[in-house]
């Protein structure tokens, strides 16, 4: 198939940055999304113009890396996936794809469509940890029983791979779906209990230093989230910082 | 040919690691504040290490090329982590775990290290619980396992097909932990260009900054190595795209040997290559040869039909399909090894019998499975004489449980379903068992400069056991160099801070700079990736699964024709100074081009077949093994480390024999 590709490109933090048109002919249907920026960014080192610069590294949906913004939605037109594992048999010869970087005020764009995530990073090591330290004598493994819901249920918070597609589908650039995942896992297991209330605390005083918006309950952020995290995330970290405010 | 000391410790072998560690020199923790150590890589190895060190309390310089230590490419690994914790009570121990690593590394690894593997191995499991890592539990509350290829017992733990991912987060969020604190100052988007030497030590390295171009200068008592495999030297691998062997070739540049790079694993159950655009291939979970059949037509005519289109593989009988695992290997059928099940695929694609339009693929069936299911199903719901379409719902539904996050995988990729028709798979290059040689510290043969994890050479033999390479990168980076680097820094606790302005370091900066200018104005005529595919395609073709002499020799002379051309005519658009991910390939690529001419000479000295290693030339002549991998411990039971001098071709051979005081060689059957 034939298209033609709206890009946005910016050559550096400081730079103004525009939509650029592409054509790319002869694209294969089997072809994932970003096989295809391959086929443009070749056409483009050959016709001795800059390539496209774009995040990705593990190509099938784990990583957190790739970023993109199709067509209005982060990830694309399809759901439960990355932009990795967004395959051209979503679209039509002839079509038209605007492809944009993920936009929101605390991930500045670095070039192209690479955007700086580090925002997300510091609100991990604002607590997103259980305080252990290695030493080969910590207790064994299974003296602590924990109920298959629980942990079931911790796993799927867990699966978060801190991509960032909720912070750019959120109207208000809301962080409260991926912190919540956090919290969330630690909140639903006995190992994190010990340190729940300074964990909280501090990763929201970090988000909301970090410049990301509040959550408004639109729910977006859960449709785009490749990795499915639930909403149930947001009302469990809002319980956990009630309680611990009022510690 | 010089021999290497392993510095394996003397005694026992269930006492060594025990011992040695009562008996190693330790850094007092006043002292430990003013000792540097540089890591790079954050994957299992690097993260775990990189946590633990700081909590020691040396200061830890880490280095990712991602944006995030989360992003390395442990995040991937699906099935699961092995330790002998004996939770299921069916006989598992330490000797145990042992026995099944050397074995399936078809006795090509060093013993020592090994059995100090399984020794840890349950620590891991107790560390990464105390960490809040959601590993799957039963209904009792209590850690469930499951089982893997290649052994008797059931010690894989696991976090649903996402373990990797939850452990590797666990060691971030150990590292998170001290990068709030201080102790590990983090550069991500930063990629190590070399080692610096001072006086014979790893004092430091350069890297460049990926965001600004900015090349730096790194100081530290000691570096560590923790950059993961070389598979994508095949171009296509189930690696990432990022995933590169550079940190490793410069540090074998310079002086650190490089052992075993011939053995490589090819993972039998990928997704096939579709087409030239291709850019990596989907691993699909070794656990589905536990259900699904793997076969192929009996007759080329209906290989041309199904080809074409006018046939379905659903349209053919029994009778006309070719089950060709069960049929050579009537023990083990669709569940031998991953080196032996890759290997028949390619014979039977070799002769004509690959089922899709390239001509690689083979089908891996789960009609019988589904069946078999399906009536079991409904005799356990009182249904005795259940429909054709009873059957098939009902298997699917258990199908589904099993393994439906793999087969929506593969629909969204193949655009097929695999509940209606059978998959197509066939081999890709995934994990390297070669790397790094380094001794029983995991030091390398440069004093201070350390490699761990899927880098280094140490574990794995010729074959790796499935859920071995996570228990292996966080046994080395939680429980054995944080331990055994202390007794080399010992001796530096007087050092103090070491200078970046010396002219080791400026001679190692120029060199650097030099590459990268040189990339940037040879205005060539080819992209990276033409360069990097035309490797591939002669490592996959001639130093893939199957070798030969005739072959390795011409791969050697093609690889080197290659890289010629690449130094002539690559092309990188761009400039120095920015974001240029060109140019970050550029010197990946570089070194894929050196380190491929030196796997293939490495396969070309090694005259036997072992584990992942096939030379057509070593197979067993007559009897009931006719036509299976031959190995030969007379003459290659030693692991070949490889010194660097100028160019691969003229690398020097040492060697490092293997003794076996513990295990008996056997020859492995699968018959």
């Amino acid at each position: 198939m034939n298209l033609t590709l709206k890009i946005w490109r910016q050559k550096g933090p400081n730079d103004k940055g525009q939509m650029v048109d592409y054509k790319v002919t002869d694209i294969s249907e089997h072809m994932s999304f970003l096989e295809m920026m391959d086929v443009l960014n070749e056409q483009l080192v050959n016709a001795g113009e800059e390539p496209v610069a774009f995040d990705h590294d593990c190509r099938e949906g784990i990583c957190g890396m790739c970023s993109m913004y199709i067509n209005g939605e982060a990830h694309g037109p399809d759901r439960g996936i990355t932009t990795c594992q967004l395959h051209m048999r979503m679209f039509k010869d002839g079509d038209t794809i605007t492809i944009e970087p993920f936009r929101a005020n605390a991930f500045p764009v670095i070039k192209d469509l690479v955007v700086d995530r580090m925002a997300f990073e510091r609100i991990q090591q604002a607590g997103g940890f259980i305080s252990v330290n290695t030493s080969g004598n910590t207790q064994d493994a299974n003296s602590i029983p924990i109920s298959k819901h629980a942990a079931d249920q911790a796993m799927d918070a867990a699966t978060c791979i801190g991509c960032g597609a909720c912070v750019a589908t959120c109207k208000n650039s809301s962080a409260m779906l991926f912190v919540s995942a956090k919290v969330s896992q630690y909140a639903l297991l006995p190992q994190g209990q010990v340190e729940a209330t300074d964990r909280v605390l501090n990763m929201v005083a970090q988000m909301d230093l970090e410049g990301f918006g509040n959550c408004t309950n639109t729910g977006a952020c859960e449709i785009e989230c490749p990795k499915g995290i639930s909403l149930e995330n947001i009302a469990r970290m809002n319980r956990e910082l009630m309680k611990a405010s009022v510690k | 040919m010089a021999t290497l000391d392993s510095k394996v410790p003397k005694g026992p072998l269930k006492d060594k690691w025990t011992t040695y560690k009562d008996k190693i020199n330790l850094v007092n923790p006043a002292n430990k504040r003013h000792i540097d150590i540089i890591v790079i890589g954050t994957g299992l190895a690097g993260g775990s290490a990189a946590a633990t060190l700081a909590e020691l309390g040396y200061n830890v310089k880490a280095f990712a090329y991602q944006d995030s230590p989360r992003r390395a490419h442990s995040i991937a690994a699906q099935g699961g982590i092995n330790a002998a914790k004996n939770y299921q009570g069916d006989g598992d121990s330490n000797y145990r775990l042992f026995y099944d690593t050397v074995k399936g590394g078809d006795y090509r690894s060093r013993e020592a290290n090994v059995y100090r593997l399984a020794e840890v191995s349950g620590n891991i499991i107790d560390q990464c619980v105390a960490q809040g890592v959601p590993f799957a539990r039963d209904y009792g509350g209590l850690l469930d396992n499951r089982s893997f290829g290649g052994v008797l017992v059931s010690r894989t733990f696991y976090a649903k097909g996402q373990t990797g991912q939850q452990l590797l987060l666990g060691a971030y969020s150990a590292m998170n932990r001290q990068i709030a604190r201080g102790k590990i100052t983090m550069h991500n988007r930063h990629e190590m260009l070399d080692v610096v030497i001072v006086d014979g030590k790893a004092r430091g390295i350069i890297a460049r900054n990926l965001i600004t171009g900015e090349i730096e200068r790194h100081s530290a008592h000691a570096v560590v190595v923790a950059s993961g495999g070389y598979g994508n030297v095949y171009f296509l691998s189930t690696n990432a795209m990022g995933s590169n062997a550079t940190a490793a070739w410069k540090i074998h540049k310079k002086g650190a040997y490089f052992a075993n790079p011939c053995y490589t694993q090819i993972h039998p159950t990928c997704i096939p290559r579709s087409g030239d655009y291709q850019s990596k291939l989907t691993l699909m979970s070794e656990s589905l040869r536990n259900d699904g059949r793997i076969w192929v037509p009996k007759s080329m005519e209906d290989v041309m039909a199904i080809r074409e289109g006018s046939k379905k593989p659903t349209d053919l009988s029994e009778e006309e399909r070719d089950y060709y695992l069960e049929r050579r290997y009537p023990a083990f059928g669709n569940l031998v090894p991953r080196d032996v099940a890759s290997r028949a695929a390619k014979e039977r694609c070799d002769v004509g019998y690959g089922v899709n339009a390239t001509g690689e693929a083979v089908y891996l069936d789960f009609k019988s499975a589904i069946n078999r299911y399906g009536k079991e199903q409904a005799l356990l719901h009182g249904d005795r004489n259940p429909s054709e379409a009873k059957i098939i719902e009902l298997g699917e539904k258990v199908i589904e449980e099993k393994y439906g996050n793999l087969f929506q995988m593969y629909e969204k990729i193949v655009d097929e379903n695999p509940y209606k028709t059978p998959m197509m798979i066939y081999p890709a290059t995934h994990y390297t068992m070669g790397g790094v040689w380094v001794d029983y510290n995991l030091m390398t043969t440069v004093p201070g400069l350390y490699c761990i994890g899927e880098a280094n050479f140490s574990d794995h033999g010729a074959n790796r056991l499935g859920a071995s390479a996570l228990m292996q990168g966080l046994a080395d980076g939680y429980f054995v160099l944080p331990y055994t680097i202390g007794d080399y820094l010992a001796d530096d606790i007087r050092t103090g801070e070491i200078s970046t302005d010396t002219a080791e370091f400026e001679q190692a900066e120029k060199a650097v700079k030099e590459r990268l200018d040189f990339f940037i104005n040879n205005k060539g005529t080819h992209s990276v990736d033409y360069f990097h595919k035309k490797l591939g395609k002669v490592m996959w073709d001639k130093v893939g699964m199957a070798r030969n002499e005739k072959h390795l020799k011409e791969a050697i002379s093609e690889i080197k024709e290659i890289r010629e051309d690449f130094w002539k005519n690559v092309k990188v658009p761009g400039t120095l100074n920015e974001f240029n991910q060109e140019l970050e390939k550029a010197g990946r690529v570089a070194d894929f081009l050196e380190l491929g001419e030196l796997f293939a000479l490495d396969a070309l000295n090694r005259k036997e077949s072992c584990g992942g290693h096939f030379r057509e030339e070593s197979v067993e002549q007559d009897g009931p093994q006719k036509g299976e991998a031959l190995r030969d411990d007379v003459n290659y039971k030693y692991v070949a480390a490889w010194e660097y001098k100028g160019e691969p071709s003229e690398a020097i051979l040492h060697k490092e024999e293997l003794e076996f005081n513990d295990i008996e060689l056997k020859t492995r059957s699968y018959k």
